[in-house]
């Protein structure tokens, strides 16, 4: 891959087209030589925070960390004035959703992207401090943007009076010390305080009451990646990215991972269709398997079929699919992979990742990870498929403090839905026995009928 | 008898002081936040990258260091993964295992990583050389099935390269 080079004309791969990994990211110089911090120029001399506000409403982008909220019309729910006092604009960059593997490469590779993205956009909300939240883990990405932060500081970029104006902006990276719920917008928050990653409950919004109590933005980290190039470029051209495949504006950095030829995350239209991801990028399926099922976009979207492949990949088609375009990169499902060992995968993370601050979280998914495991060993008992089901509506939209049990009940039930014949055949003597070679009851069989045969009754 | 009894603080041991560089990490993290306690994390590590890990009586004179109570600094410590209240080894692998690991040879590797140690999660071998323990995706998914040795992340790793990747680590 050596975007650097190619100087597409039409300029369509904004967020990666500085991008070479085997270089390395470009130092400050290099990178302002390739109009690197000229949309922070241009929108300090010529443009008022609100006209940047409105530009980026009008290009019409939608947050990328998987939520795919109107990034504009949040903004616009910021004070401004003299009066609005400190403000703060939070990165997420937190990426933890399994399956997802696309800020890394942004961080990693184009530091100064970011760095200039949050300063536009702490200018167009006016805010004074801004704090990238990253994860522990991303050691790589911390450096390099550290670095960018004190090249930018160096040249006027950030830090005191930005470029001889009178908005100051000073930028830290926060690195985070590990457990998924941070990236939620408001755990993230009480996270970055000091406080243990517990979500707040909203309203209040953190846009009117954030960290410590005053306004605040979060945006993820592609979503933040695309402001410099709207500015520049304008919405109309924005818009046309996506070269007429879909309502959505932009390109989208989408992935492959699983068992495929070649995993990887590329920048393509928004609306590019999961086929074309998975046969024209990715290679196809490895070892000449077929497909069985994908997750759209990170372990907490429902599973699709082949016979979704061809929907452009956005977030309204997505969602009319039955499940959420998330994070954009999909992970695929091999024929000859159990879809029950893969959900107990998926519901041992979403279980251990709990912050434990509501019952049905805490308690619910431990037990949906018990419930699982027994299908898995072929110990599954009559009614468990059930007792599953339920168990997607009692942790499901609205039973919890916020969309962690939710996210992880959203695997579950489309598993459910679509390869019920899988969970039958681990449960015991309970089905048609023509779909078993045998049929015998396991001698020693773990006693784990009480609770759940209560669960049942009582419901 | 006495050895019954569950100790809850040693008032005998020797008291916990911060080195000049810890200390001058601490102070450093707190001019990044207008509130001490947002420095949480940050006193959490400096102990941590030096010792390897976060003893018990670190807390109280952390939680000084950056004003808020012990017992605000201790839930902080005991919430977050990445702090270990238990020493470790020299190397800490932290597997990764998420989906998409989980897809692309996961158990695999895990097997593999717990027959040449001879440890489970949670353990340390007994020459003090590994630390192993399970993570959540680490942004590699492209990459699996990956791990983490300390700051260093290998991936995709089959069964056959881990040997030879442990050896690096001495
Ligand atoms: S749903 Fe789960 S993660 Fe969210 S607040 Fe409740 S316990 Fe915490
Ligand atoms: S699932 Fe292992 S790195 Fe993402």
């Amino acid at each position: 891959m050596s975007l650097r080079s190619a100087n597409d004309p039409k300029y369509q791969k904004p967020l990666t087209r500085l991008i070479d990994v085997a270089a390395g990211p470009l130092g400050l110089k290099d990178h302002e030589a390739e109009g690197g911090y000229s949309a922070l120029r241009k929108a300090l001399k010529d443009l008022k925070p609100q006209d940047v506000q409105a530009k980026v409403k009008e290009a019409n982008l939608r947050g990328r960390g998987g939520a795919g909220f109107p990034t504009g019309i949040k903004w616009s729910l910021i004070p401004m004035g003299p009066d609005a006092g400190t403000k703060y604009l939070v990165c997420n960059a937190d990426e933890m959703e399994p399956g997802t593997f696309k800020d890394r490469l942004l961080m990693e590779q184009s530091p100064h992207q970011l760095v200039e993205a949050m300063a536009l956009c702490a200018y167009a909300i006016q805010a004074q401090t801004g704090y990238i939240f990253l994860r522990g883990e991303y050691v790589v990405a911390a450096e390099r943007l550290n670095q960018a932060i004190a090249e930018a500081r160096a040249a006027g970029l950030l830090g005191q009076n930005v470029l001889g104006g009178a908005w100051s902006f000073e930028l830290y990276v926060h690195t985070g010390a590990g457990r998924y719920i941070c990236g939620e917008e408001t755990a993230l928050i009480n996270s970055l305080e000091g406080r243990r990653a517990n979500p707040r409950a909203k309203p209040p919004f953190p846009q009117i009451a954030g960290l410590w109590g005053r306004p605040t933005i979060v945006n993820n980290v592609e979503t933040l990646c695309n402001v410099p190039h709207i500015l520049l470029n304008g919405s109309a051209w924005f818009k046309e990215l996506n070269q007429g495949k879909t309502s959505d504006a932009g390109t989208k950095l989408y992935g492959v991972s699983g068992r495929a030829n070649k995993p990887g995350c590329w920048e393509l239209p928004m609306g590019t269709t999961a086929r074309e991801l998975l046969e024209v990028h990715a290679g196809g399926m490895r070892d000449g398997k077929k497909l069985k099922a994908w997750l759209p976009g990170g372990a907490s979207t429902d599973f699709l079929l082949p016979e979704h492949l061809d929907l452009p990949m956005d977030f309204d088609t997505i969602a009319r699919a039955g499940s959420r375009m998330g994070t954009g990169l999909i992970t695929v499902v091999a024929e000859d992979q159990s879809m029950v060992s893969a959900v107990r995968n998926l519901e041992e993370f979403f279980s251990r990742e709990s912050c434990g601050w509501c019952t049905p979280c805490r308690d619910g998914l431990p037990w949906t990870v018990k419930i699982l495991r027994a299908i898995e060993t072929g110990q599954g008992q009559t009614g468990d498929i059930e007792l599953l089901s339920k168990m997607t509506r009692w942790l499901g939209p609205g039973r919890t403090f916020c969309a962690h049990a939710p996210g992880a009940m959203e695997p579950l039930q489309s598993a459910i839905k679509y390869f019920r014949d899988e969970f039958e055949i681990g449960i015991v003597c309970d089905i048609d026995s023509s779909k078993l070679d045998v049929c015998t009851l396991p001698a020693g069989l773990p006693d784990i009928t009480d609770h759940r045969d209560l669960a049942t009754k009582a419901s | 008898m006495t050895d019954k009894v569950i100790k809850l603080a040693d008032l005998n041991k020797t008291a916990f002081v911060l080195s000049d560089e810890e200390r001058h990490e601490v102070e450093h993290a707190l001019t990044h936040y207008p509130d001490g306690r947002a420095a949480s994390i940050d006193a959490l590590k400096a102990v941590q990258k030096h010792r390897g890990w976060v003893p018990d009586e670190a807390i109280p004179v952390l939680a000084e260091a950056i004003g808020i109570s012990a017992a605000d600094l201790e839930g902080v410590a005991t919430f977050y993964s990445l702090i270990f209240r238990r020493p470790v080894g020299r190397h800490v692998i932290k597997v990764c295992d998420s989906i998409s690991c989980h897809l692309t040879g996961y158990d695999e590797l895990r097997g593999e990583l717990v027959k040449q140690l001879g440890i489970n999660y949670g353990q340390t071998t007994k020459d003090g050389r590994y630390t192993l323990l399970p993570i959540c995706c680490l942004g590699a998914c492209d990459r699996g099935a990956t791990m983490m040795i300390d700051d260093d992340l290998h991936g995709p790793v089959e069964p056959k390269d881990v040997a030879g990747i442990l050896g690096t680590y001495s």
